[in-house]
């Protein structure tokens, strides 16, 4: 008997009664809402930033905002960048990059969350090893919570998908949670509306 | 086996005043945001019952959603295993990384792999393995088993952590600080992610309808383990599987709230297909959970979602620290899971416990942990696991509990007994009350006697 074999024969043997699987409600608030400022307010809380209006000149704020920065790669078709994703040989090559811009097609209100896949990543890692990272969002694509989010396509859809909430983040130390962890230092989120 | 005996192992950790009142400290302050958090959503008992109910029917249907998953996940292109216990888990961990001679593997933290003590099995076997979770990393470091759940290093104090770091990767000592500690983390280990041959997590959840691994992180490390390298492995229990992505929704909102206060981690992933050119790997293990299946008592114990709730509010664990219950799942939940595992072993544990139900208050998931441990305790009485001394000392308690007159005289020459014996009688190797504490002395009268002396006297003289 091969373990796949084994293993459901002893689930069937052994689980019990079945039991009624529950209907999910989306639990939207019954009053009008300000998404785009509680996107704002629940982002910030988890060390991220958002910045309401969009700049003029998207060059001009993101070399203001990170004066050191040599390598920006753009994944978005209205801003240059220095280069690509489709530029990284490997996908380690993110390594060099200083900041990554990129587009999100929804952000959650309930949690400052945006939702990136490989769609608008290209290449996965430009997201985690890139120094920091600027977030594309038209106010207009934000939901009101987590069930509003998992209805997306895309966690149907994709291979890979994510949706990131803040920079990375450790609390391991002293309980004390801090923002150089293992990925991008620094988040920010632009409402800037899709084209 | 010998039995694990958490009150002595807890006991060196009480002695050292600074790490228990750090880890007390920090770990109640995860209660109090945990309990903040749940404040701010108006549905959260909803939200709980919900999760209660959807892990109820999708392990009463385990059979059905591993089918359907393991469907879904081959048609998007990802290799599917079954493991039957740890060893089989390791074995085909340790031959898909020798069918691509991979010597370098980077990992995110997975307390189903320390179950399985995967990370000695590929050591042994030549694979370099780094674990990227800050916490695990530095536990690794330190050769120690996580403490904790969710915060594997949490026992630790800062300056702990500045020492092992100079020992290790020589870093200044005297920086204390948890940012200089993290970029120095991060320095060292974003090399090892870069040249890693293999990338491995865990995951949270599965998702039968779609055929995801879903993994819940801040550091991000699960991302890049799994995104970096060609060659990603899942190792997951069957238990970790719900539905479909409309009752992730639901755990996704108890998770993070019930471990930490946040609304959710920073990177809420889903990996559902090997990348272009790479291989995706998920293994699905059992190791026990089945048999536990059949526990008409404990199978609710396969709903946890590894929050840590339990831990952060349970008076015990708060002052014994994880690594006293020596096993791989500490804490209250720990407890009744690991006689699952090993009997005889883990015995003591239902012992470390007040009963005083907090545990199963804070549960996102409704498990009946504190009601669990008493069951548990219970089955040791019935399979004589219980040490003679303890028996011995219930079977008394238990004939003195019930007889008013015997428990009046047992007070009463206590009273005697604490006034006229020596320390060495009152501190002997059977009081174990006494072994950590000073027995107080003892008060003039008994409850019954002052009773007897008051009230009894004004009921009579008030003719009631």
């Amino acid at each position: 008997m091969t373990a796949r074999e084994s293993i459901l024969q002893d689930i069937r043997t052994n689980q019990p009664a079945t039991r009624t699987l529950p209907a999910v409600p989306k639990f939207h608030l019954d009053q009008p809402l300000d998404l785009p400022q509680l996107f704002v307010q629940s982002l910030k809380t988890m060390a991220g930033e958002c910045v309401p209006d969009c700049p003029a000149d998207l060059d001009v704020f993101i070399r203001k905002r990170f004066p050191a920065a040599k390598r920006i790669c753009s994944a978005v078709p209205e801003y240059k960048g220095t280069c690509t994703p489709v530029d990284l040989s490997r996908w380690s090559d993110a390594c060099d990059i200083d900041v990554t811009v990129v587009r999100s097609p929804l952000g959650v209100a309930e949690t400052g969350s945006v939702l990136l896949s490989e769609h608008e990543l290209q290449v996965n890692s430009i997201g985690f090893l890139a120094h920091d990272i600027v977030i594309l969002l038209d106010p207009r694509d934000i939901v009101e919570n987590i069930h509003d989010a998992y209805a997306h396509p895309y966690f149907q859809e994709t291979g890979y998908c994510l949706l990131m909430t803040g920079p990375s983040g450790s609390g391991d130390i002293g309980a004390v949670t801090v923002h150089p962890a293992q990925a991008s230092m620094t988040l920010t989120a632009i409402f800037a509306s899709r084209s | 086996m010998s039995r694990v005996d958490q009150a002595e192992a807890a006991a060196s950790f009480i002695e050292d005043h600074l790490h228990e009142e750090h880890l007390d400290k920090i770990l109640w302050a995860a209660r109090m945001r945990r309990d903040q958090a749940a404040r701010q959503v108006p549905e959260w008992e909803e939200l709980r019952e919900l999760a209660s109910q959807i892990k109820e029917h999708t392990l009463s249907n385990l059979g059905h959603y591993l089918e359907e998953f393991e469907k879904n996940a081959q048609a998007n292109g990802v290799t599917v295993h079954w493991a039957r216990d740890a060893h089989e888990h390791n074995e085909i961990v340790y031959r898909l990384l020798s069918e691509k001679q991979v010597t370098t593997l980077v990992k995110s933290k997975s307390m189903l792999t320390e179950e399985c003590e995967t990370r000695p099995f590929l050591e042994t076997r030549g694979i370099r393995v780094t674990e990227t979770d800050l916490g695990e990393r530095i536990q690794q470091l330190d050769n120690q088993p996580p403490s904790h759940i969710t915060g594997p290093a949490i026992h630790k104090t800062t300056e702990d952590v500045a020492d092992l770091f100079s020992r290790v990767y020589g870093s200044d000592k005297t920086k204390a600080d948890p940012v200089y500690l993290a970029n120095v983390m991060r320095e060292n280990t974003r090399p090892d992610f870069l040249k890693a041959e293999a990338g491995m997590t865990g995951g949270n959840f599965l998702v039968a309808k779609t055929g995801a691994v879903v993994t819940v992180t801040n550091e991000g490390n699960a991302d890049l383990s799994a995104n970096i390298p060609l060659l990603r492995i899942s190792s997951v229990g069957i238990e970790k599987i719900i539905p479909a992505d409309e009752h992730l929704a639901v755990f996704i909102r108890l998770l993070t709230r019930s471990a930490t206060g946040e609304k959710i981690t920073q990177f809420t992933s889903t990996f559902r297909r090997p990348r272009k050119d790479g291989e995706m790997h998920i293994i699905l293990v059992d190791n026990g959970r089945s048999a536990r299946l059949g526990m008409e008592r404990f199978w609710p114990s396969l709903k946890c979602i590894r929050c840590a709730a339990c831990m952060n509010t349970c008076p015990v664990y708060r002052r014994s620290g994880g690594l006293s219950y020596g096993s791989n799942y500490m804490g209250p939940v720990g407890i009744i899971m690991m006689p699952t595992f090993d009997i005889h072993k883990y015995s003591e544990l239902p012992f470390s416990s007040t009963l005083n139900g907090s545990c199963t208050n804070v549960c996102p998931v409704k498990i009946d942990i504190h009601e669990q441990i008493y069951a548990w305790r219970e089955v040791m009485e019935d399979r004589n696991q219980i040490k003679i001394v303890k028996k011995e000392a219930m079977i008394v308690a238990g004939k003195v509990l019930s007889n008013p007159k015997l428990y009046r005289i047992a007070t009463s020459s206590t009273e005697i007994a604490l006034k006229v014996l020596p320390h060495f009688a009152i501190y002997n190797p059977l009081n174990y009350w006494g072994k950590h504490r000073d027995v107080p002395d003892a008060a003039e009268e008994t409850f019954h006697e002052w009773y007897k002396n008051h009230r009894l006297k004004v009921s009579e003289d008030l003719g009631l």
